[in-house]
């Protein structure tokens, strides 16, 4: 039955008729569409320590908490000082609750050597303690954990299954959201076929263990007359009760952003666009060990902080001291970021819990930090704890879940040499925006490094494959040089620089030659000109004495004639000189 | 369900005074049959030595959680101690006398 109730689930995409009780528990709401179905009894069923208890007290201390519906919980395994004492390890004060009336623990003992059997019995025992405890605090929840207990202390199976079709039929009248949790049999999702009598909802809890890394994952494998998620959802328990992931109910139907944020190193966000990353967008550096990756993740980390945002720095291989310690070698100083709580660290070992584990604690960081930038170093370790399907659906559902949110992600991931640079070892280049390729470039004895962008949406993109060198001023891309045999790296590049420099140096020395030529020339004519003005005017001044000298002389010439006339009383001929003469009397 | 028939109690005391109390919920056929069955057991074993009390659950429901009952009817042995439980409308005499660790009479 276990195997139709997903496609009867999702082909019951009907109004959303059933009206439900929200558990109250992180993302159970959300795969259910808003809780349980209120006034029916929900089935609970999973292996031994999958957290069938722990789900149905949540149900009950968040129902009474946060939603003002009392609870009963009917305990079959476990006493009452011993659910006390077990929850209040999970912040849940059931002691209080008792006291205030909004939840009642109710400890069925079953014990069968001290029971004996004689002829025709009934369960009302239950029916009226059940009963009792709904009326006196008025619940609206009720958990039975784990109601099977009855087949191993009572021997009457005939009697046990009537009166469990009567117990459901009761909870039911009665009106309360019921959880009943059930042991998780060999082939039957319960021992004892408790889904013969549950009908409305069934929950599946699994906890296993691949490579010796537990997941504990969700299902749900009916919800009659709702729709539902089908999925196998993880889930964590952890100090604050439940925590369901329900990333992968996200669609592609996330922002966005036309925003850009710098790479955090100016001359790749000019390779990028001139103006650097998408927000929101998703950024995958790949490269082979030692190329610089986590350099390039800090650059990316250092500009976030410096904008004043946020920044979640997820961390599979080092500790938060060591990379603030080698971050610092390249001129990067996180630590003030951190003091600042500007950004926030999260370290932990691939192999320390499951997958969905990861993704769920990732999530749940997230939740809580609100960064508008993460960054995942290195995912490609993530592989230790799991199969590559699983890391590629893992990660495709934290990229969503990040696009979602327009958190700008960036991944680093591992390459090994001897396989192709351009694949990565998860196979998730396609769910990334931009990739930045960290690639070994081998020639004339030297490894040197270069940055590629192989891909990047939506913008366009530089082609070049740059060098970069790692300075104690950071992550520095160098010119590009190509020569004849591809682009020149290392000791190749300076060579080509030197070349280059003398060439220029040539240039310049040429230029200047010309230049002086030219001043040398007009010089020359200048002088020229001086030296034909100074003839000039040499010849000048002798004309002009010249004619200095005429003018005297023919002054001269005339008062002599003059004084020569007067001196022989010469009468006037010329009327000119007559009038001359007769105005100067 | 004569299984039980090989049982071959030790020498019996006979002051020991049983405190018997039946649960029921009410006056059903069932709870009437308990009664019966357990009086006439009573009379034949333990006569001068018993005493019933019957508590209906319908009336003190509380008593219900305190006293551990799930299944109805329920007859209890407060005393002599340890308390022992039998379910069921005690129409296996055998079986009550088992419970109740009393040798039949023969």
């Amino acid at each position: 039955m276990a195997k139709k109730a997903g496609a009867s689930g999702e082909a019951k995409t009907t109004l959303e008729v059933i009206p439900k009780a929200p558990t109250g528990i992180k993302g159970l709401d959300d795969i259910t569409g808003g809780g349980l179905p209120k006034g029916r009894p929900t089935l609970v069923c999973g292996g031994t320590g999958c957290g069938k208890t722990l789900l149905g007290m949540e149900f009950l201390v968040r129902g009474a908490t946060q939603f003002k519906e009392p609870g009963v919980f009917m305990s079959f395994e476990e006493k009452s000082e011993e659910l006390i004492t077990n929850f209040a390890s999970l912040g849940f004060d059931l002691n209080e609750l008792v006291a205030q009336k909004r939840l009642a623990l109710d400890y069925v003992h079953i014990e069968k050597s001290e029971i004996e059997e004689t002829g025709e019995y009934d369960l009302e025992g239950i029916f009226i303690r059940l009963g009792h405890a709904i009326d006196v605090i008025g619940a609206k929840r009720v958990v039975l954990d784990t109601i099977e207990a009855l087949f191993s202390g009572l021997s009457n199976e005939n009697i046990l299954r009537s009166e469990l079709r009567r117990l459901f039929r009761y909870l039911k009248d009665k009106g309360v959201t019921a959880i009943v949790t059930g042991e998780q049999g060999e082939r039957t999702l319960t021992r004892y076929g408790l889904e013969e009598y549950v009908a409305d909802c069934v929950i599946f809890l699994n906890h296993s263990v691949t490579a010796q890394i537990a997941t504990r994952r969700m299902r749900i494998i009916k919800y009659r007359g709702s729709s539902h998620g089908t999925n196998e959802y993880p889930f964590i328990i952890d100090e604050h009760g439940f925590s369901v992931m329900p990333i992968s109910s996200i669609g592609l139907a996330h922002p966005a952003s036309t925003e850009r944020i710098s790479s955090g190193v100016e001359r790749l966000d000019s390779m990028l666009g001139g103006k650097g990353y998408y927000r929101g967008s998703s950024i995958l550096v790949t490269g082979t060990a030692g190329i610089g990756k986590s350099s390039l993740a800090a650059h990316f980390v250092n500009a976030g902080c410096k904008r004043g945002e946020r920044c979640l720095y997820f961390a599979f291989e080092e500790s938060q001291n060591q990379i603030i310690r080698n971050m610092r070698s390249i001129g990067l100083d996180l630590d003030r970021w951190v003091k600042k709580g500007l950004l926030k660290f999260h370290n932990a070992r691939p192999t320390l819990y499951g997958l969905e584990m990861h993704l769920v604690a990732m999530h749940k960081a997230i939740e809580e930090f609100e960064p508008s930038i993460v960054v995942a170093d290195p995912i490609s370790n993530l592989v230790a704890a799991a199969s590559e399907a699983d890391v590629k659906s893992m990660l495709s559902r934290l990229i969503d879940y990040l696009k979602m949110k327009q958190i700008t992600a960036l991944c680093t991931d591992l390459t090994t040499t001897a396989s192709s640079i351009e694949r990565t070892e998860i196979g998730i280049s396609s769910l990334m925006d931009t990739w930045v390729l960290l690639q070994v470039m081998e020639g004339n004895g030297e490894r040197n490094r270069g940055l590629y962008i192989l891909k990047s949406r939506g913008m366009a993109h530089s082609n070049q494959v740059r060098e970069y060198h790692l300075t104690s001023q950071g992550l520095q891309l160098r010119d590009v040089y190509i020569g004849p045999g591809g682009v020149l790296t290392g000791s190749a590049r300076t060579a080509q620089e030197a070349h280059d420099r003398a060439e220029s140096l040539e240039h310049q020395q040429e230029i200047e030659r010309k230049r002086r030529e030219v001043a040398r020339k007009k010089a020359v004519l200048e002088a020229e000109v001086a030296a034909l003005t100074a003839g000039y005017e040499a010849e000048k001044d002798a004309l002009e004495a010249a004619i200095a000298t005429e003018r005297q002389r023919e002054q001269a010439r005339v008062e002599a004639t003059h004084t020569l006339g007067k001196g022989r009383q010469e009468d006037v001929s010329k009327k000119s000189d007559a009038n001359d003469r007769g105005g100067r009397k | 369900m004569t299984a039980a028939k090989s049982k071959s109690p030790k020498a019996q005391t006979e002051d020991e005074k049983y405190m018997l109390r039946l649960y029921v919920a009410g006056q059903t056929p069932k709870s009437m049959t308990a009664f019966a069955n357990l009086k006439k057991i009573c009379e034949e074993h333990m006569k001068g030595r018993y005493q019933i009390e019957v508590v209906d659950l319908l009336v003190n429901p509380a008593l219900a959680k305190d006293d551990q009952i799930l299944a109805l009817p329920t007859l209890v042995r407060r005393l002599p101690e340890p308390i022992k439980k039998i379910i069921g409308d005690l129409s296996n005499t055998e079986r009550v006398l088992v419970g109740l660790d009393i040798r039949p009479v023969d």
